[in-house]
């Protein structure tokens, strides 16, 4: 079971949130600028990182806002939350990953 | 040569106090070529790797395993074989594998405990039961047995099921595919690396492929912790951990690894005799030969690949099976385990070519690959050896996420994904 900080609520089971999956995917700006390779890639195509992975969750039966978390995805340790519109920093370099 | 397994056999090394029996498999040491590679030990690999020698004569072939011959996915699962897919190209595939699924233990020496004890799968709302008689029907045109079935007759045939209409989940009827059932997961890959070994198979354990040397877009070979291996036709079959083997060959994948979680009781008396599953309260259930009870949950949410998921899944399995089998809420549970399934965005298989020449990939199986291990095998074989695509599994390309021609079967397949 994990325990996850929701940004706004604090510590809660897991069971309060749904996962969203990966996160740091942009939705293309331009779409009909891309070619189908491009467009599935951002559909479809996943890192489905072993190791460290910033994803999104959404704390559904709490306040409803979706949030990032930095979680091992063999270890399930989560190191940090974090609101989506504060995170500045870059994406995992491949050290850290 | 290798002895045959038969009722002779039984006999004669129980007179000679079973010393006597031959090791099952050779342990080689990897050669510097092989003319195929499969990556992966599991049940789909070993499967590819026997089809490869049997029907595509391919003779120098190895199977590459970073630990040790099924202790993935093959020996996690919960051992239900079927064909009741709701789509043609899903069902032709599926049914595929039932068929050699019929005739595998006599083909490979090797008693797999195949029975076909059926699969019921329940309906619980109006909207489910025109799904199961649409899906029925859909099987029942591309020539899978399969039956609707009332809940009068589930009555009948499941004593221990809760037909009550006054149930939480009232059960209104079934769809019924009498040719599915259960096989012995270890068997099955215990049979093939036996088989596969017999034909001059190289199944090499503890060696871990660390990457791919690939030159001008076609692949020449693996690194693995043995050695460096030459090969130019090279098959991924890693289940869970295909992105991890994708991404060292410069390939992205459209999959995402969920635990999947199982487990089973302390043995029981015979008291299920069949299999049963519900989509809508989300849990299937059988009874091994043991006696125990053998219960799956549904994957968790988030991306895993720790072989272990959350309580709250268990719970939500366990409360499942206590709505449909009331009695069964004082057995005891004893061990549970978990899989780690690569989910694909259409709940279908990817059996594939890949950008890099003589690479191959078969994978995002999801929840539901213990079923297709035969079919898969060969098929995928026939990919490797051809360098194209059988019939049976064209529409499972990497491709069709591009041209968008995916086969959708989440939701539509009978199980819950």
């Amino acid at each position: 079971m994990l325990l996850i900080e929701c940004p706004w609520c604090g510590q809660r089971d897991e069971s309060e949130f749904s996962p969203g999956g990966e996160a740091d995917i942009a939705r293309p700006l331009q779409p009909d600028q891309l070619d189908d390779a491009a467009w599935a890639d951002y559909l479809f195509m996943r890192k489905n990182t072993k190791g460290w992975h910033r994803e999104l969750w959404n704390h559904s039966q709490g306040c409803r806002q979706w949030f990032g978390v930095e979680r091992h995805t063999v270890t399930y340790a989560i190191r940090r939350s974090y609101q989506l519109q504060e995170d500045t920093s870059p994406t995992l370099t491949e050290d850290e990953a | 040569m290798v002895q045959r397994y038969s009722a002779f056999s039984l006999v004669k090394n129980a007179l000679s106090g079973n010393q006597k029996w031959q090791r099952a498999w050779r342990d080689p040491e990897p050669k510097p070529h092989y003319d195929a590679i499969v990556v992966g030990g599991g049940g789909h690999g070993l499967a590819t790797a026997y089809y490869l020698a049997k029907e595509q004569g391919l003779k120098n072939v190895a199977v590459l395993e970073k630990g040790w011959v099924g202790g993935g996915n093959t020996g996690r699962n919960t051992t239900i074989v079927r064909s009741n897919y709701l789509w043609t190209e899903s069902s032709l595939l599926y049914e595929k594998a039932m068929q050699l699924w019929e005739g595998l233990s006599a083909d490979i020496n090797y008693n797999v405990m195949f029975s076909q004890r059926g699969v019921y799968n329940l309906g619980h709302s109006l909207q489910d039961m025109r799904d199961i008689e649409r899906r029925v029907a859909a099987n029942r045109l591309n020539g899978i047995d399969a039956q609707m079935v009332s809940a009068k007759t589930l009555a009948h045939a499941i004593p221990g099921l809760n037909t009550s209409p006054s149930a939480r989940y009232p059960i209104l009827g079934a769809s019924y595919q009498p040719r599915a059932g259960v096989a012995r997961h270890d068997a099955v890959a215990w049979g093939f690396a036996r088989a596969a070994d017999a034909l001059g198979v190289d199944i090499i354990q503890q060696c871990e492929v660390t990457g791919f040397d690939i030159k001008s877009g076609q692949v020449t070979g693996v690194q693995t912790t043995r050695g460096p291996i030459a090969s130019n036709r090279v098959g991924v079959v890693t289940a869970g951990h295909a992105s991890v083997m994708a991404e060292k060959a410069g390939i992205r994948l459209p999959l995402e690894s969920h635990p999947l979680q199982a487990f089973v009781s302390e043995p029981l008396k015979p008291v299920l005799d069949t299999v049963v599953m519900s989509n809508a309260v989300h849990g299937y259930i059988s009874q091994s030969d043991k006696g125990e009870l053998v219960i799956g949950a549904g994957i968790d949410g988030y991306l895993g690949y720790g072989q272990r998921g959350s309580f709250s899944t268990i719970e939500h399995a366990v409360q499942a099976i206590v709505e449909l089998f009331p009695q069964f809420s004082r057995v005891r549970m004893l061990r549970m385990w978990g899989g780690i399934v690569d989910v694909s965005p259409d709940a279908c298989p990817i059996i594939s070519k890949t950008p890099v020449n003589g690479l191959y990939f078969n994978c995002g199986w999801g929840t539901g690959g213990f079923k297709a291990t035969p079919g898969s095998g060969w098929v995928f074989a026939h990919t490797m050896a051809h360098d194209k695509a059988h019939a049976l599994n064209e529409a499972f390309s990497l491709g069709r996420f591009e041209s968008g021609a995916l086969i959708d079967e989440h939701g539509a397949a009978a199980v819950a994904h």
